[in-house]
């Protein structure tokens, strides 16, 4: 697809994406590709992430594959002295690398808690520290994806809303710290997208999280990646510090 | 140029500052030109520099002239 507005050409920038192998992530890279960006595609599987490089690749999309976990410190400073190494440079990191499991409070595992907190917002928080590092070079664009839950809470979702408030904290820090170094960094928060990550939802719950939205229908991960397009552009580039919302009018 | 001279250069020219100043006592927060902000901008030359990505906590430590040169040294740079 050619775009027609010059603001949105990603000609020349790298673009690191985390949790790219499938859903919003996947979305989310094919968009920056497409708009001319270089991805470097992330997956914990090596062998899967080779893949999806393989599918975008075909579809014209300038890409490679950097598989490592988020969560694990040690992987995520050895990715990004892979990128030090190849490009000297990184100008667009998206955080979306994450995950979810409902429970009630009372049910909730401290593995669960562990888990849920280490993708989420320990791995959002090691990418940034060192992509941070590397934009501050000429600048850059850090989009961290949080969610709704994040902004409203759920019953049943303590955790994975903590973890998702604890992604637009850390947005407005890091907004206000990296902007002297032309860094701008904005959260994009989805309401009900259909992804594998919503699959395993009940019946009954997606129908309730559907009656809640004002347009009647769920989101896709095209949805959000049009708005991370824009966050990442140069559209944007007087903004920072933003929350956006990308869920049709849901309330909770 | 040996290296100690390029890190001084770096110095000067990322602080914004003459070269006589930077000596090996020079410290982080000691002049007004490294602050923490500067301290980023200051790292991303050197590694530019001298082609290797830091340790946190190696960056943590980077609090003078002489220190860096010290830290430098787990990179395979001699001064």
């Amino acid at each position: 697809m050619m775009l027609s507005s010059k603001g949105l050409n990603l000609t020349d920038k790298v673009a690191l994406v985390t949790g790219s192998t499938k859903g919003i992530g996947y979305s989310i890279a094919e968009k920056l590709g497409e708009s001319g960006a270089h991805i470097l595609l992330n997956g914990r599987d090596q062998q899967v992430t080779d893949s999806v490089v393989n599918v975008l690749t075909d579809k014209g999309v300038s890409c490679e594959a950097l598989a490592f976990d988020v969560s694990d410190s040690a992987s995520v400073k050895a990715a990004f002295n892979i990128i030090f190494k190849k490009f000297k440079r990184l100008d667009i990191l998206v955080n979306n690398a994450g995950i979810m499991e409902d429970a009630l409070i009372g049910m909730v595992t401290g593995k669960q808690i562990d888990d849920t907190f280490s993708t989420n917002v320990f791995g959002t928080l090691y990418c940034s520290q060192y992509g941070a590092r590397l934009m501050a070079r000429s600048g850059g664009s850090i989009i961290n994806i949080s969610s709704i839950i994040g902004q409203n809470g759920n019953a049943g979702q303590a955790v994975y809303s903590s973890s998702k408030a604890a992604v637009i904290g850390l947005t407005k820090s890091l907004s206000k710290e990296l902007a002297a170094n032309n860094i701008r960094v904005n959260t994009v928060a989805p309401g009900y997208i259909e992804t594998e990550l919503t699959s395993s939802l009940t019946e009954e719950v997606k129908q309730e999280r559907l009656a809640a939205i004002k347009m009647n229908h769920a989101g896709t991960p095209e949805d959000v990646a049009n708005v991370v397009l824009f966050l990442a552009s140069d559209l944007s580039s007087y903004m920072t510090g933003q929350v956006l919302g990308v869920d049709g009018g849901m309330t909770i | 140029m040996d290296n100690t001279e390029k890190l001084k250069s770096i110095f000067a020219s990322s602080l914004g500052i003459d070269e006589s100043l930077v000596v090996d006592d020079l410290s982080y927060g000691t002049i007004s030109q490294w602050d923490s902000v500067a301290h980023m901008s200051l790292i991303a030359d050197i590694e530019d520099a001298f082609e290797a990505m830091l340790d946190t906590d190696d960056i943590i430590d980077m609090s003078s002239f002489a220190k860096v040169k010290e830290i430098l040294g787990k990179y395979d740079v001699i001064f």
